[in-house]
């Protein structure tokens, strides 16, 4: 039984045109699901369909996000609001913007258990202090007093992981939390998720375009093109034998660092205008 | 301190320190003319006309910056000027900050039918020549000091309602808002909690700036004449009666001039400075 279970979502620009096309994918509880596919494919959009932080420009048309089984679409906004508080949470791409640059550290993290969640504050100041040590930063007390502008952008990473794991949530949706990072920050950060991830049984949507962290972290990967699911596959399945041409080239894709004369290899024309002509079909059938 | 900024930061300290030691200086005047003033500042003298300031041969002493036309004292009529002056800023500023800011960020975080109605309304408010929009408010609702400060914060709420607005805007896209609402708060809570006190920093700077603009429209004012009543000592009319005999008396023009110069001034390089020291992403 899956914690999360997308069903058929169809996302659109509001009077424009299909931005996710039909959508399904699960999540089992404790899986890392990987969310791989080019820029604007619709990657980030199904983590915020989930998480409910679509950008006002756009709307959901039809379709089912179930998590646990509970239609989140079906429910009231601010009933919705509460239980997605409650059970899951946002690791977000840029660590330099995702920390309120007016407020320390600290409260960031404890004040939402406190406020939303009603914990006891010292409760939550414990608890927040145990999660810092638990991402390896060496002086929990003196970074909770620190302002974000104060640390480094690992720095400030981690203590993201550490708060989006502060509520225990059961389902995490990590939204490219390495980009923005430099090479030899984004490994410690990637491991850190995981073992962050394993220790604490949560279900993980991993959003990236990187495939060699997917084969580091994923179970499962769906690949997306033009907000529609190509192929959704076990990881080792996909690395072995990629189903469908596009996912075939996009492993072809990925640079090999080992040979230096080899030059990048695009995906191919006639791929992308199979792929296109798929999701042309699938307008047409929609249409129909 | 010795960081790599040193040389900025002393000098935003230095005029920090300067604008609040001149307005610190002029609210404690302000507030003692009753006590500091020599001389009645309504008392006329037509036999001590046009008396020179201290330093020019023919002052008369106890006259300090000299006698208007009609033998009254400059100096203490920019004290208690400085009254009128100061409760204009401090009252029309922060009312017209309240309004202004609350929506501007109304349109800029909730954005949707509240930013529709609230842009489209600064748009047309802005349209309206301030000075002029300012003298007919007055003219209707009649000269009077709630009739100044009505005018000023019907007139410029637009102006922090356009500069938050586009602040709470930049401010909404970043992934903090975004984490904030993922945890559970509210628009409203986001709004509050989240938005404001990253935009509190422009509002600081919005609201001495605004200040100072105050003073200058309340000097406009009575410059024309529609300002309290026309005998109550004010800067602007000071400067209008200067303005007649500045060939004979420049000092009736000159003084309180200076006094509403530096005192805008003052209050725009205090917001400048406050805004060095407090602003969490520049300090």
């Amino acid at each position: 039984m899956s914690y999360l279970s997308i069903r058929d979502l169809e996302v659109r620009l509001k009077g424009g045109g299909r931005l996710l096309r039909r959508v399904s994918l699960d999540v089992a509880r404790g899986e890392v699901h990987g969310l791989v596919g080019e820029s604007g494919a619709g990657k980030s959009m199904i983590g915020k369909a989930v998480l409910g932080t679509l950008p006002r420009s756009v709307e959901i048309v039809s379709g089912q996000i179930l998590l646990d089984g509970t239609d989140l679409l079906a429910m009231h906004p601010a009933a919705r609001r509460r239980l997605i508080g409650a059970t899951c949470a946002l690791i977000p791409q840029d660590p330099l913007t995702a920390l309120n640059p007016a407020h320390r550290v600290g409260p960031q993290i404890t004040d939402r258990l406190v406020d939303i969640l009603r914990w006891p504050r010292a409760k939550a100041e414990a608890r927040a202090r145990e999660l810092l040590a638990e991402v390896q930063i060496a002086e929990p007390e003196r970074v909770m007093r620190c302002y974000p502008h104060e640390l480094s952008g690992g720095m400030r990473q981690r203590i993201l992981i550490a708060s989006a794991f502060a509520a225990e949530p059961k389902l995490i949706v990590a939204d490219e939390p390495t980009t923005a990072l430099d090479v030899t920050v984004q490994k410690q950060i990637l491991k850190l998720i995981q073992a962050m991830q394993e220790r604490h049984g949560t279900a993980l949507l991993f959003v990236t375009h990187d495939l060699g962290v997917v084969s580091k972290i994923c179970q499962r990967l769906s690949v997306l093109y033009a907000g529609m699911v190509v192929e959704d596959t076990d990881v080792r399945t996909f690395f072995r034998a990629p189903q469908h041409p596009y996912s075939r080239a996009l492993l072809a894709a990925t640079p090999k660092y080992t040979d230096p004369t080899h030059s990048l290899t695009p995906v191919p024309e006639a791929v992308i205008a199979t792929v296109r002509a798929e999701v042309a079909e699938a307008d047409r059938r929609a249409g129909a | 301190m010795l960081d790599g900024r040193g040389t900025i930061r002393h000098k935003a300290g230095l005029r920090l320190w300067l604008s609040a030691l001149w307005l610190g200086l002029l609210v404690v005047l302000a507030l003692g003319a009753p006590w500091i003033a020599p001389k009645d500042p309504l008392a006329q003298d037509l036999m001590l006309g046009r008396l020179p300031p201290f330093w020019v041969s023919g002052a008369e002493p106890g006259y300090w910056l000299g006698t208007d036309s009609l033998g009254r004292d400059v100096l203490s009529r920019i004290l208690w000027g400085a009254r009128l002056a100061l409760t204009v800023a401090l009252v029309a500023g922060t009312l017209t900050c309240l309004i202004g800011a609350t929506l501007g960020l109304m349109a800029g975080f909730l954005r949707g039918a509240s930013d529709l109605v609230i842009s489209r309304l600064v748009d047309i408010w802005m349209a309206f020549p301030p000075v002029l929009f300012s003298i007919l408010l007055v003219a209707v609702l009649g000269p009077g000091l709630f009739s100044i400060i009505a005018a000023i914060v019907l007139i410029d709420w637009t102006r922090f309602a356009r500069v938050v607005r586009a602040e709470a805007m930049t401010q909404g896209a970043m992934d903090y808002v975004a984490s904030a609402r993922v945890a559970g708060r509210g628009r409203i809570g986001t709004m509050a909690l989240e938005i404001l006190p990253n935009v509190l920093p422009t509002i600081g700077v919005l609201l001495t700036l605004e200040m100072g603009i105050a003073v200058i429209v309340e000097a406009i004012l009575s410059f024309v004449n529609l300002s309290i009543s026309t005998d109550a000592p004010s800067w602007g009319g000071m400067i209008a009666e200067g303005r007649t005999s500045v060939h004979q008396a420049w000092w009736v023009l000159v003084f309180p001039l200076l006094a509403l110069f530096l005192t805008v001034l003052s209050f725009s390089q205090l917001g400048e400075g406050l805004k060095d020291r407090f602003d969490p992403v520049l300090r």
